[in-house]
C-alpha cells in the first residue's frame, strides 16, 4: 500500500459556471463517502480562492513576501485528497472517478512515507533518530 | 550488442543468449526482485560475467539458466550492498529462496509464467503514465535488448540525454509503484492499443525517418517487426496484434524498393518490384489473413488490407483504388483522422480521377492543424500537377519542401517540382 496525493487544479470561471459546480457537491460528497468507507481516504480538503494565496520566500536572510500564488497558471490549486492505494493503477483509477476531473486536471503524486525520509536523510549523511519518523507523519 | 559479428565461438554464444534469453531472464527478474534498474543492472553483470566463464569453463549445455542463475545471484549481491531499498529484507529472502529452490534443476519456470512476465514487461514499458519517448525507449532497451547508445543514434539524441530519459522512467516506475503486471480485463483492450502504438511508432520512426540524411533506419524497424512477432505469440486471440504486425511486415517488404542506389527516394508506383522481399510479403499476408479470421477489423488491419492491395496488384495502374478508397473510408469511421482523410483523396484520386480526389483535399487543406503536414502539400500537388494546374503544383511542391525535414524525401519532391517546368 502506497498513498497518494491527488492535487486538484481548475480553471477559475464565471459565478454562474461556478454556481453550477457548486451545485454538485452531493456528487463529491458520494465520490468521498465511497472511498472513506472502502477505508481508502486519508484526507481531503479544500482549497480558497488563489486571490487569498500569499507566498513566502527567504532569500539572503531577507523575508520575502507576495501577494498570490507561487506560479500564475490558468489552473490553480483548487484543493487535494490523499489516499491509499496499492499501485499508480488504482491511483488512476480514482481519479478518473473524481467529478473534479471533467472540468480541471488531477495531478497524481506519490506520497514519500516518513521512513524512506529519513532513510534519504540518513544516506546524506544526517544524524537523524527513529523517533523523527513521528515528526514527519 | 546487437550489430556486433562475433569472431570467436563463446562470443557468439554470448551474443545469440543476449538475443534469446536476455527479456526473457530480465522480465522475471524484475518480478522477482521487485526493481526494474535493479534486475537490468543483474542481468547486464550476468552478460558480463558469461564472456570470462563461458570463455574458461566451456559454454554450458543450457545458456539461458546459466544466465538466469547469475542473474540472480548479481541481484543478491547488488541487494545486499544497496541499503537505499525499501523493503530490502524481504526482497532479499524471496530470491534466496529462489536461488535454493533452483540449484538443483536451474533450468525454466513454467511456459505461462515466462509468457505472463514478458506481457508485465511489456505492459510496464508502454504505460501511460510514461512519458513518450520514455515508453519508446523502454521498450526498445528492455524487449528489443537494443543499447541507450543505439537508441540514441537511432532517434538522433545524444546518449547522456537518451541515458537520462531511461533512468528517469525507471525511477517513476519505482516511485510511483507502476505496477508489475497485465492490466485486468476491462482496462486491457486500451491498453494493448497503447502498447500497439509504441510498437507502430518504432516502425514508422524507421520506416519514414523524420529527420537525418537515411529515409529508413532497417535497425527500428527490424526491431518493430519482432516486437509485434512477440505480441503475436503472447496474445494470439487479438485482431490488431496480428493486423499491426501484417502491417509493418507488409510495409518493409517494399524496403529496398523505397530508395534507389544514390539513396533517392522511389515513389511506389515507380518502385522495382522485383526488390520486393517476397518471404516477408507472405508472413504478412499469413498474419493478414490470421486477423482477418477473428473476425474484429480495426485500424492496423485495415491499413494492412490497403497494402495487401496494393502488394498484390501486378503494376500501379492495375490497382484496385476504388476498393483502396472504400478501406480507408471504413478506416475513417474507425478512426476519423484528417491523416486518414488525405489518403482516401489521393486514393480516390487514382480511382476516379484528380477532380475527384482535389474536392477531398480542398477541406484539409482549410484545416489548420494540418497546416504543416508536409504530405498534404505533396498530394495536393500531384493531384494540381495531374489536372493540369502547373502553377498551382509548384507552389504546393514549394510548400512541401520548406515542411520536410528530411533530405532524401526532399530531394524526391524537388526533383518533381523540377520535372513540372
Amino acid at each position: 500500500m502506497s498513498q497518494y496525493m491527488f492535487l486538484v487544479y481548475q480553471d477559475e470561471v464565471d459565478p454562474s459556471e461556478q454556481a453550477e459546480r457548486e451545485a454538485e457537491l452531493p456528487v463529491f460528497v458520494e465520490f468521498f463517502r465511497s472511498l472513506r468507507e472502502a477505508g481508502l481516504l486519508v484526507g481531503v480538503q479544500r482549497l480558497r480562492s488563489v486571490e487569498s494565496a500569499t507566498s513566502l520566500r527567504v532569500r539572503e536572510g531577507e523575508t520575502e513576501i507576495t501577494d498570490g500564488p507561487f506560479a500564475v497558471t490558468k489552473e490553480i490549486l483548487a484543493g487535494y485528497f490523499i489516499l491509499d492505494c496499492d499501485d499508480l493503477d488504482e491511483a488512476l483509477k480514482h481519479a478518473a472517478r473524481f467529478p473534479g476531473a471533467r472540468y480541471g486536471t488531477v495531478e497524481v503524486r506519490p506520497v514519500m512515507a516518513p521512513d524512506e525520509w529519513v532513510r534519504v536523510a540518513r544516506q546524506a549523511g544526517a544524524d537523524v533518530p527513529d523517533e523523527a519518523e513521528k515528526d514527519l507523519a | 550488442m546487437s550489430g556486433a559479428q562475433p569472431a570467436d565461438p563463446v562470443a557468439a554464444a554470448v551474443a545469440r543468449a543476449f538475443r534469446d534469453e536476455r527479456t526473457i531472464v530480465l522480465a522475471t527478474l524484475i518480478r522477482q526482485a521487485g526493481d526494474f534498474q535493479l534486475a537490468e543492472d543483474a542481468v547486464q553483470d550476468a552478460f558480463e560475467a558469461a564472456v570470462t566463464a563461458w570463455r574458461r569453463d566451456g559454454v554450458p549445455a543450457n545458456p539461458g539458466a546459466w544466465i538466469t542463475t547469475a542473474a540472480r545471484r548479481r541481484a543478491i549481491d547488488r541487494l545486499r550492498r544497496d541499503r537505499s531499498v525499501a523493503d530490502r529484507a524481504e526482497r532479499l529472502a524471496e530470491l534466496m529462496r529462489l536461488d535454493d529452490q533452483h540449484e538443483e534443476e536451474p533450468s525454466m519456470e513454467d511456459e505461462s509464467s515466462i509468457v505472463d512476465d514478458r506481457l508485465r514487461l511489456i505492459f510496464t514499458c508502454c504505460h501511460p503514465a510514461l512519458d513518450m519517448s520514455a515508453r519508446v525507449a523502454l521498450t526498445l532497451r528492455a524487449l528489443g535488448g537494443m543499447t541507450t547508445g543505439e537508441i540514441a543514434r537511432a532517434f538522433l539524441v545524444a546518449e547522456p540525454t537518451m541515458g537520462k530519459r531511461i533512468v528517469r522512467a525507471k525511477r517513476k516506475i519505482a516511485d510511483a509503484h507502476i505496477p508489475y503486471r497485465v492490466p485486468a480485463d476491462e482496462e486491457l483492450p486500451d491498453r494493448l492499443r497503447g502498447v500497439l502504438r509504441v510498437v507502430y511508432l518504432i516502425f514508422n520512426e524507421g520506416y519514414a525517418a523524420t529527420g537525418g540524411d537515411r529515409l529508413v533506419r532497417e535497425e527500428l524497424c527490424d526491431e518493430a517487426i519482432r516486437l509485434g512477432e512477440l505480441l503475436s505469440v503472447l496474445m494470439p486471440d487479438d485482431a490488431e496484434v496480428w493486423g499491426l504486425s501484417a502491417l509493418m511486415l507488409l510495409h518493409d517488404a517494399r524496403r529496398a524498393a523505397r530508395v534507389d542506389s544514390s539513396g533517392r527516394y522511389v515513389a511506389l508506383d515507380a518502385q522495382d518490384r522485383s526488390l520486393w522481399d517476397q518471404n516477408r510479403i507472405r508472413d504478412g499476408l499469413a498474419n493478414l489473413e490470421r486477423a482477418v479470421r477473428l473476425r474484429r477489423p480495426g485500424e492496423y488491419q485495415l491499413q494492412a488490407a490497403i497494402t495487401a492491395l496494393q502488394i498484390e496488384a501486378p503494376d500501379a495502374e492495375a490497382t484496385d483504388w476504388a476498393q483502396i478508397a472504400e478501406l480507408y473510408g471504413a478506416l475513417a469511421r474507425l478512426n476519423p483522422s484528417p491523416v486518414v482523410e488525405l489518403n482516401r483523396a489521393v486514393a480516390v484520386g487514382l480511382a476516379d480521377g484528380p477532380a475527384a480526389g482535389l474536392a477531398l483535399v480542398e477541406p484539409l487543406l482549410a484545416d489548420s492543424t494540418l497546416e504543416r503536414y508536409q504530405p498534404l502539400h505533396a498530394a495536393h500537388a500531384e493531384l494540381l500537377s495531374r489536372a493540369g494546374d502547373t502553377a498551382g503544383a509548384a507552389h504546393a511542391y514549394e510548400r512541401a519542401i520548406a515542411l520536410s525535414a528530411n533530405a532524401v524525401e526532399r530531394a524526391e519532391l524537388e526533383r518533381r517540382l523540377g520535372a513540372l517546368r
